[in-house]
């Protein structure tokens, strides 16, 4: 393990506190605000889920991907026609073959199943794309993601191709957008900070001194990647039952670029800082987006400033990526009960 | 698995080339549990070659090599780690942002591997594991006197100290044979001399054979009971320390270059 453990109790106790934190938020929110800042958290839920789970891969691992999206795509493509209801199938996907346009499931099942064809995709592409190393694998994924893009606009059967799928049941609450959350950042943490999990980081350390300690590398980079596809299936199940309606261009490059900007920012080989780059982004660029439309104070006129989010975003990337090159978080945890576990202490980038 | 008769580990016509240049050829060593033997020469004449292709990480041309009577070229590096070869590396090699503890653990749970099931749900299994690993860990560490810095970052550590953490994050994997590259560059004749110490206490406590390759003389003299001497990749002498100082062949193909 790094670092000293909680003791099991202490730990249990603050995992405990959370928990019932995370449930008070989620069943009181809806009460105490209005819709528009429950579907921010919302989204804030998803996005946690997809840069979490892109940080275990591209930060604890080092193989910087950019093929995360192409999951979150297949996810949400997945249980989106997995639990569209038959009439729907019928009236908008025509030509589904019989077994799939026959049955609907319901919204865990088909979350759940997104995650899996995700975890086998990634193990058939993972296979010969985690053998690269550095840029190469950033390009390589990258051309994973476009090949998705391009898959799904043809596979009209299944997509509608580049026109929008839609009729997809809103089922995405805030209660289950933070379930889901809990359940990947615990399961993410619990797998970062075991004695599986610490061969990420060995691998990402020194690939060959990796090896001279017993490490094949392939498995290691791979099960990072597996995990981290399951994930991504999971948030993109999610964030298609939060839209409804989703087109291929959805996922793809400016979503890529989001939840890049949100890994890098918040720390890539911290869970927190994940949890923080999402936070710190997301509000941000809600409160950016709102004064764009102007604001009258008074005294004080500020005019509208179209596009004035984007470029105080992109500013706040390259600040970041000046004085804090790891992130704000680099490889440390903000908050060691609730993870269970502590990284080392005491020392600086 | 390790069979008691015979050498633990033999090499017969071992060569290997980049492109043009012939880095090892047609070399051979023969070494016997429990004992230390230097390889010496001078620059470029084919030591690390000679160390990366018995610990799997270069491919020989053509030759032998057999560890406790077994054939093990064409093994992957991860798999010859297993089998009880481990190495340090020429300049340092360690997992910089990881704690000092945590680059021995690394090692340590060569022999007490869990998986993905065992992260999810920890268990009995985990336990034990992590527990032996623990035990490992913390004795080595005790042995180099970095208990104190475990948590440290193994980058913060003094430049003495991170060789030293190198060595023993190799013994962590229980090897019968450790093979040293260069162990004492760097140091002062202070530190060398406790590196001296450390490696006959380490043969002697873990029942190792050793194979240092190092430019610093005393060390090696100090410390082997066999020398072999290469030059341009070729075997040019082996015999006992008084031997290869004696030889007059010897000290000028190794004095004219180092
Ligand atoms: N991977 C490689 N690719 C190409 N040439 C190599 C490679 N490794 C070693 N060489 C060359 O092979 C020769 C032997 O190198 P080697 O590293 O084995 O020497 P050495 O005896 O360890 O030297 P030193 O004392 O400087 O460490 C050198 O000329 C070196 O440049
Ligand atoms: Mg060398």
């Amino acid at each position: 393990m790094s670092g000293p453990a909680l003791s099991r109790p202490a730990g249990l106790i603050v995992f405990g506190a959370v928990l019932i934190l995370v449930a008070a938020v989620t069943l009181a929110l809806p009460h105490m605000v209005n819709n528009y800042l429950v579907r921010v958290v919302i989204v804030m839920c998803i996005d946690v889920i997809l840069v979490a789970s892109m940080g275990l891969g591209n930060g604890f691992t080092g193989v910087f991907s950019l093929g995360h999206v192409g999951f979150v795509a297949v996810g949400a493509y997945t249980s989106g026609i997995l639990s569209l209801p038959v009439t729907m199938k019928h009236a908008f996907l025509p030509d589904l073959p019989h077994w799939l346009a026959s049955f609907s499931l319901p919204f865990l099942p088909a979350t759940i199943a997104a995650g899996l064809v995700c975890a086998a995709l990634a193990a058939v592409v993972g296979a010969p794309l985690m053998r690269l190393s550095g840029y190469f694998v950033s390009v390589a994924t990258l051309g994973f993601l476009i090949i998705v893009n391009v898959v799904l606009i043809n596979a009209s059967d299944f997509t509608r191709g580049a026109r929008t799928f839609a009729g997809v049941p809103l089922q995405t609450t805030l209660p289950w957008a933070m379930g889901w959350m809990v359940v990947t950042l615990t399961v993410l943490a619990r797998i970062a900070y075991s004695p599986f999990g610490r061969r990420f980081r060995v691998v990402r350390e020194d690939p060959i001194a990796a090896r001279a300690v017993g490490l094949s590398i392939l498995p290691v980079r791979l099960s990072a990647f597996i995990v981290g596809a399951f994930f991504a299936g999971v948030g993109g199940s999610l964030y298609g039952h939060y839209l409804g309606a989703f087109s291929p261009a959805s996922f793809y490059l400016p979503y890529t670029f989001a939840l890049v900007s949100m890994l890098v920012i918040g720390g890539m080989g911290s869970i927190s800082g994940a949890v923080l780059g999402v936070v710190l982004v997301t509000v941000t660029s809600e409160v950016l987006r709102n004064l764009e439309r102007g604001l009258d104070l008074g005294v004080i006129h500020i005019p509208p400033l179209y596009g004035a989010s984007q470029i105080v975003l992109g500013m706040m990337f390259i600040l970041v990526m000046i004085f804090r090159p790891s992130g704000l978080m680099g490889d440390r945890e903000v908050s060691p009960g609730l993870f269970l576990r502590r990284k080392p202490t005491g020392e600086r980038e | 698995m390790v069979s008691d008769a015979g050498p633990l580990l033999e090499t017969r016509g071992l060569t290997k080339s980049f492109r043009s240049l012939v880095a090892l050829s047609d070399q051979s060593i023969r070494v016997d549990r429990g004992e230390i033997v230097g390889v010496i020469g001078p620059n470029g004449s084919g030591k690390s070659t000679f160390f990366n292709l018995i610990s799997g990480f270069l491919q020989p041309d053509s030759g032998e090599i057999r560890f406790a009577g077994a054939p093990i070229v064409a093994q992957p590096a991860d798999r010859i780690v297993r089998l009880g070869i481990a190495r340090t590396f020429q300049g340092t090699r360690l997992f910089q942002a990881l704690s000092v503890a945590d680059n021995v653990r690394a090692a340590a749970e060569l022999r007490q591997r869990t998986g993905l099931a065992a992260a999810l749900l920890g268990g009995g299994r985990r336990r034990r594991a992590e527990a032996a690993v623990e035990e490992i860990t913390e004795e080595l560490l005790d042995l180099v006197g970095l208990t104190a810095r475990q948590e440290n970052r193994a980058r913060d550590l003094p430049y003495g100290d991170q060789r030293r953490l190198e060595i023993i994050r190799a013994l962590a994997t229980r090897p019968s044979l450790l093979l040293l590259d260069e162990p004492a560059a760097g140091m002062d004749a202070s530190e060398t001399k406790v590196l001296l110490g450390l490696i006959d206490e380490i043969r002697t406590r873990y029942d190792l054979a050793v194979i240092i390759v190092e430019h610093d003389m005393d060390l090696i003299m100090n410390l082997c009971e066999r020398i072999q001497v290469l030059a341009h990749g070729s075997k040019v002498f082996e015999g006992t320390p008084a031997e290869v100082q004696a030889h007059p062949a010897v000290r000028e193909v190794y004095l004219g270059h180092g």
